[in-house]
């Protein structure tokens, strides 16, 4: 069986439709990220697997529960953190820990295992209120809470949201530590070069699922062959490419272009010719392999 | 569109629109910025990266006049921040992700607040203002509430307005935090043009792919500036291939 079963779950807010009729299925220690950007519907379907919102119809399974009629059940069996940290600012490290272990009526020496690697990094700050804490040693702390009863599922709402990439990379580290003891993740995120660190993801756009895969076969799915370009002059390739007939796509990324054709046929010397026509110089053509961005913008539109 | 602007790294001190001399700010015993120099040029793309708690805020509220600095020089668009922050505020725009429109007043009532603020007229800003929603082809989200608008646009219309006066320099705190991928990269599209027309933009960022767009990127690591300088010689110079690259290498 599935750790998480989701079938045809919608959520409306009045007119808004935050989730439409989504369908997901997630296996035991996975790790699953829920990729898109705010407003996607990520926060809405996980606060439904937390058993913190009703669905408007459909059906959510967590380890055979189900949301609305065994939500008690659910609530002893799942960590989650949300997006915005809702620890007690005013207890210290330990105290918060000791707090969240009684709740579920755990201690902290019990399942003291499962957050050791974590929880070593903060320990020296032990007896320092929790508000007064850095945003990465306060992640930390909240990962240790969410964590210390020893749940089956762990759900997490944008940890990395407004992180710099330096504690990014930490948590998805811990991440993988977790995952190590069995405990299925399932994390949303608007950054889409995280998706690689997940074992499947989901990317959601308007409150739809547009991909369910592997990371590596979303990409490999990609039907187009993909060019970075660049020029001496990026603002006048920008717009040249633009009028050119046979490009389908123009899209920024980093200090180059990725560009499409509208038939896979076309060579990149066509393209650079006809650069040389209108002037550039210093072109550089490659093609390289699509990344999760450059699917979700496809995907996103082609969906639409 | 994109523009590329080709540093000139020896420019004169004409070309120079903030600069900063030994600034130091301390918090009690704990020094947030820690002699910080650097100058920002005319029209330029300036990227102010830094981890968390490396001392961003507290240094971005500085130059926008909110807050004194305990030692050093620092002048913004020819003002000196202790005596002429207001002259400073004028000067100078702001947009974050956390705070930038009024949810519950329209588009042009948040034009309307916003510009008057800045002392423009009322009959500027009624021309102006349908100008520039006209041009970003938006013109019947005029009379609408700013909470029944997309997500993506709020954004975009929060830039446009935070620019709306004309300043100097725009300091832009982590403008696309969130947006989805398409948004972002139209977001930038409207960054290169303020700064084609002479606007001065100031950004913080944690997408590592937008900092590729800066003409000139900091790294702050601990209140210190750690390196400076175009994203091609930075990755040159730490010998990698993404500016991401180079964060982890300095803040690690």
């Amino acid at each position: 069986m599935f750790s998480i079963n989701i079938q045809n779950l919608s959520k409306s807010y009045g007119d808004v439709q935050a989730l439409k009729n989504v369908s997901l299925s997630i296996e035991h220690g996975e790790l699953f990220g829920l990729i898109g950007p705010d407003g996607a519907g990520k926060t809405s379907l996980l606060r439904i697997l937390a058993t913190m919102l009703l669905p408007t119809s459909g059906t959510a399974d967590l380890e055979d529960c189900d949301v609305v009629t065994d939500y008690k059940k659910i609530r002893k069996m799942i960590g989650y953190m949300p997006g915005r940290f809702s620890l007690y600012t005013d207890l210290t490290v330990e105290e918060n820990l000791q707090f969240f272990a009684t709740v579920y009526g755990s201690t902290i020496e019990e399942n003291y295992h499962i957050i050791k690697d974590i929880y070593s990094q903060i320990e020296p700050f032990k007896d320092r209120p929790a508000g007064k804490l850095s945003g990465g040693m306060k992640q930390k702390l909240a990962l240790c809470c969410s964590l210390i009863h020893l749940p089956k599922v762990l759900i997490l709402d944008e940890p990395t949201t407004g992180v710099d990439v330096v504690s990014r990379a930490e948590l998805w580290e811990m991440l993988k530590n977790v995952k190590n003891h069995g405990i299925t993740i399932i994390v949303s995120t608007p950054y889409m070069d995280e998706a690689s660190l997940c074992d499947r993801v989901a990317l959601i756009q308007d409150g739809e699922f547009m991909s369910i895969d592997t990371p590596q076969a979303i990409v490999d799915n990609f039907e187009f062959k993909i060019f970075e370009v660049r020029t001496a002059n990026m603002h006048k390739l920008m717009a040249d490419l633009g009028e050119i007939t046979f490009v389908e796509s123009v899209h920024l990324f980093g200090q180059y272009v990725h560009v499409t054709f509208k038939n896979n046929d076309v060579k990149s010397d066509k393209l650079n010719s006809v650069l040389l026509d209108k002037k550039h110089s210093e072109i550089e053509i490659r093609e390289i392999k699509p990344n999760i961005e450059d699917c979700f913008i496809h995907l996103m539109s082609t969906q639409k | 569109m994109f523009y590329s602007l080709n540093v000139n790294t020896e420019m004169s001190s004409e070309g120079t629109i903030i600069t900063v001399k030994n600034l130091v700010k301390k918090f009690g015993n704990f020094t947030a910025n820690d002699n910080l120099s650097f100058d920002v040029y005319r029209g330029e793309i300036f990227g102010f990266l830094g981890a968390n708690g490396a001392g961003k805020t507290t240094a971005m509220k500085i130059l926008c006049g909110l807050s004194a600095p305990t030692s050093g020089e620092v002048s913004v668009a020819g003002f000196d921040i202790y005596t002429q922050s207001e002259l400073i505020k004028r000067n100078i725009g702001y947009m974050s992700q956390k705070f930038s429109l009024y949810e519950d007043l329209t588009v042009y009532e948040n034009m309307r607040f916003y510009a008057g603020i800045y002392g423009m007229k009322r009959k500027d800003i009624k021309s102006k203002a349908e100008a520039m929603l006209l041009n970003l082809g938006i013109l019947d989200y005029k009379d609408k509430l700013v909470a029944e608008i997309p997500l993506g646009w709020k954004q975009k219309i929060a830039f446009s307005i935070s620019i709306f006066h004309e300043p100097k320099i725009v300091f832009l705190d982590e403008p696309t935090g969130g947006v989805d991928p398409l948004t972002r990269r139209q977001f930038w599209s409207m960054i290169y043009d303020a700064a084609h027309r002479g606007i001065t933009v100031f950004v913080t960022t944690h997408y590592m792919d937008e900092a590729e767009y800066c003409d000139r990127v900091s790294i702050m690591v601990d209140g210190r500036i750690a390196a400076l300088d175009t994203p091609i010689e930075l990755k040159k110079q730490f010998d990698v291939s993404t500016m991401g690259d180079v964060f982890l290498k300095l803040a690690r």
